[in-house]
């Protein structure tokens, strides 16, 4: 396999919310990315998926661990020249259309911000013609650059979003929980424009999610994270298929099926940390097989994988 | 399925918001029945109206909303003697004192914003038992306790005391069923009660529902949008769409048989795990705004299976079984022959192949 386009090792990110208590939203978590592939991030409210794509695009300065983008650490005090690559090859993709949007300002200017700050276009024409091919791209219509954020529906706002991402010509895109607040026949089209765009441009993306069913359908590796530490991970048929970890069986059995007779008689699996005996400050990741990796010491691996 | 009796029946629901911009004609003649003791899903994506619809049963439309036409009958009985309302001719004080809370309990969808953060859980709990059932505060604390537990909260008593603020997401819904089931209803209507909620979570609260209406003989309306949550729960499912119900059945015949182009699309844009395909099925377009009201079929422009009179003429409900009943012209006998599409198909034989293993 070529160079990872992201390699995070061992990222910890914690919040000191008062002299005697810390958030420790992320506690040592690696993975890698490669270029133009998917990876999904999945875990429950308050796992940690969140934090770690902040983390990754240096919203958040990390407490510890380093993570490298195209070769360069970009962890710690970045130089003007890192800081600019990173501010043009990674872009994000945000959860709620209706929040992420400048509300007073044109779609056209919304999109073309990035142009504008780092002084990617030599005419007015041409600035003109990048954000309208743009929007033709995401199955808009050029003259929508002229309208407000708030004459656009939750689809077609997400579209502007990606957009916006899209501008820059990304490496990386981070896409967290950008479905979660549309329509489920909303969320099919937004999920394959996605897909096209990633065969266009050979972008990669994090895919951020708690619904596992769209993260198993878009992604080719998968993370699953639960109280900030990365508990499995895999390929999505090394997941899927073979579940090693009781918190993924846990999630997997929870997803409910469209399919009313099976669903019926079905009950999902608990899984109870605090009861379970589980330490995951313990833990240290197991290779299953290909590149299956879960978070046990060595007794539990041991019993799991009987 | 004689003895079943019918406890709610909406025939032929017809509202209209006033706004800025215009009238909104929101609900285009709805008609929904529910028996005691079952489950049925309303299924549709947001601004199909199916909040409305159940809002209008407990009164608690907004002002700006106008009942065109239609009834809401809710039976019950009363000494004995079975008595028939019309929810829509009764006075907001006589839904208040009689109706809401009482007879007809709702959950709402966001337990973060139905709880008040001033009041303990506990009282939270008490204040329906005390103004309805008008219990003494022990009897009411007592039997708030024993809800808490029967929603599945450990240390009931330490609990009682605590804010929801302390308490985590399905923690607090669970206190919001309590509140909705501690006056005995007859009909628990949820509007979207796990959407907020993880996966994980949703599957505990789902179970736990359908558990407590075992156990207190309740009839429970679900309003969702996750076809996966309609599966797990629901005996009857309606599938609404611009403000009317395109399709209506008990739950095999929407998930086996379905026969609404929109059910089509609904069913195949949700990626079930084995789903291999390149590209996700999607509804083409977005629905429609209802301050123009469409001519036709409402659903005619997102239709690739569209016909000539959709645009002409809005599709009746065609009977497909005794139960089932879906209101496209493909079902009419002179429509040329239309099949779901293939990868549907094979999905759902798939599913039916599953399904035989179980029963």
């Amino acid at each position: 396999m070529s160079e990872p386009l992201l390699k995070v090792e061992n990222l910890v990110q914690h919040f000191p919310v008062s002299r005697s208590y810390t958030v420790k939203a992320v506690n040592g978590v690696s993975f890698e990315i490669y270029p133009g592939e998917t990876y999904g991030l999945v875990g429950e409210s308050g796992s940690g998926k969140t934090t770690i794509g902040r983390s990754i695009i240096r919203l958040y300065a990390p407490t510890g661990g380093r993570i490298t983008f195209q070769g360069r650490d970009i962890t710690g005090r970045m130089s003007r020249d890192t800081r600019g690559m990173l501010r043009t090859d990674m872009q994000m993709i945000f959860q709620d259309p209706m929040a992420s949007l400048n509300p007073r300002k044109k779609v056209g200017d919304i999109i073309g911000e990035g142009l504008d700050i780092h002084h990617r276009f030599s005419s007015r024409k041409e600035r003109e013609e990048k954000i309208s091919g743009l929007l033709r791209k995401v199955g808009l219509s050029p003259e929508h650059a002229a309208r407000y954020p708030h004459q656009f529906s939750g689809g077609q706002r997400q579209r502007v979003g990606i957009a916006r991402a899209l501008i820059m010509n990304p490496k990386l895109i981070i896409a967290d929980e950008c479905i979660s607040a549309l329509d489920v026949s909303i969320q099919a089209q937004v999920v394959n424009l996605m897909k096209d765009i990633q065969q266009e441009t050979q972008c990669a993306y994090l895919f951020i999610a708690h619904d596992l069913s769209m993260v198993k359908y878009i992604s080719d590796r998968i993370g699953v994270l639960h109280l900030g530490y990365l508990v499995e991970s895999g390929t999505k048929e090394e997941i899927f298929d073979n579940p090693i970890h009781p918190y993924t069986k846990s999630l997997l059995s929870a997803i409910p099926h469209p399919n009313p007779v099976v669903e019926k008689q079905r009950t999902a699996i608990s899984y109870n940390y605090a009861a379970s005996g589980i330490d995951y400050t313990a833990g240290t990741a197991h290779l299953v097989d290909g590149t299956h990796t879960v978070l046990a010491t060595d007794e539990e691996f041991a019993a799991w994988t009987r | 399925m004689e003895a079943s009796k019918t406890i709610l029946r909406i025939k032929d629901l017809d509202i209209s918001f006033r706004t800025n911009a215009g009238v909104v004609h929101a609900i285009r003649g709805v008609n929904l029945d529910l028996q005691k003791g079952e489950t049925v899903a309303i299924v549709g994506e947001s601004g199909s109206g199916k909040s409305v619809t159940m809002k209008a049963a407990v009164g608690l439309l907004d002002s700006n909303a106008t009942v065109n036409r239609g009834e809401i009958l809710y039976t019950y009985e009363e000494n004995g003697r079975e008595v028939t309302v019309d929810l829509l001719k009764l006075t907001k004080k006589q839904l208040r004192t009689g109706y809401n809370g009482q007879r007809l309990a709702m959950v709402f969808q966001d337990p973060m914003t139905s709880l008040d953060p001033t009041m303990t859980i506990g009282k939270q709990i008490m204040e329906g038992m005390l103004l309805h059932k008008h219990m003494t505060k022990e009897q009411a604390k007592a039997r708030a306790i024993e809800l808490l537990q029967l929603v599945g909260i450990t240390d009931a008593e330490k609990r009682f005391r605590h804010y929801p603020h302390q308490l985590s997401g399905g923690m607090r819904q669970r206190v919001v069923i309590a509140i909705a089931l501690s006056a005995d209803p007859d009909i628990l209507i949820c509007d979207e009660p796990t959407t907020a909620l993880d996966v994980t979570i949703q599957a505990k609260i789902l179970e736990l529902i359908k558990d407590i209406q075992k156990k207190m003989d309740l009839s429970v309306i679900y309003i969702t949008h996750d076809l996966g949550v309609v599966a797990k729960v629901a005996d009857y499912v309606n599938v609404m769409y611009a403000g009317k119900i395109v399709e209506v059945g008990n739950v095999e015949e929407i998930f086996y048989d379905p026969r609404h182009p929109y059910t089509w699309g609904l069913l195949s844009a949700m990626p079930d795990l084995d789903t291999a395909d390149d590209r996700l099925y999607s509804i083409p377009g977005s629905p429609p705004n209802l301050l123009h009201e469409p001519v036709g079929d409402a659903f005619a422009a997102r239709n690739q299976f569209a016909l000539v009179i959709d645009k002409k003429a809005d599709p009746p409900l065609f009977k497909v079984s005794e139960t089932h009943y879906a209101a496209t012209w493909l079902l009419h006998p002179d429509a040329p022959a239309i099949e779901m599409p293939r990868e549907l198909r094979e999905r759902l034989e798939r599913a039916q192949k599953e399904a035989a293993k179980y029963q």
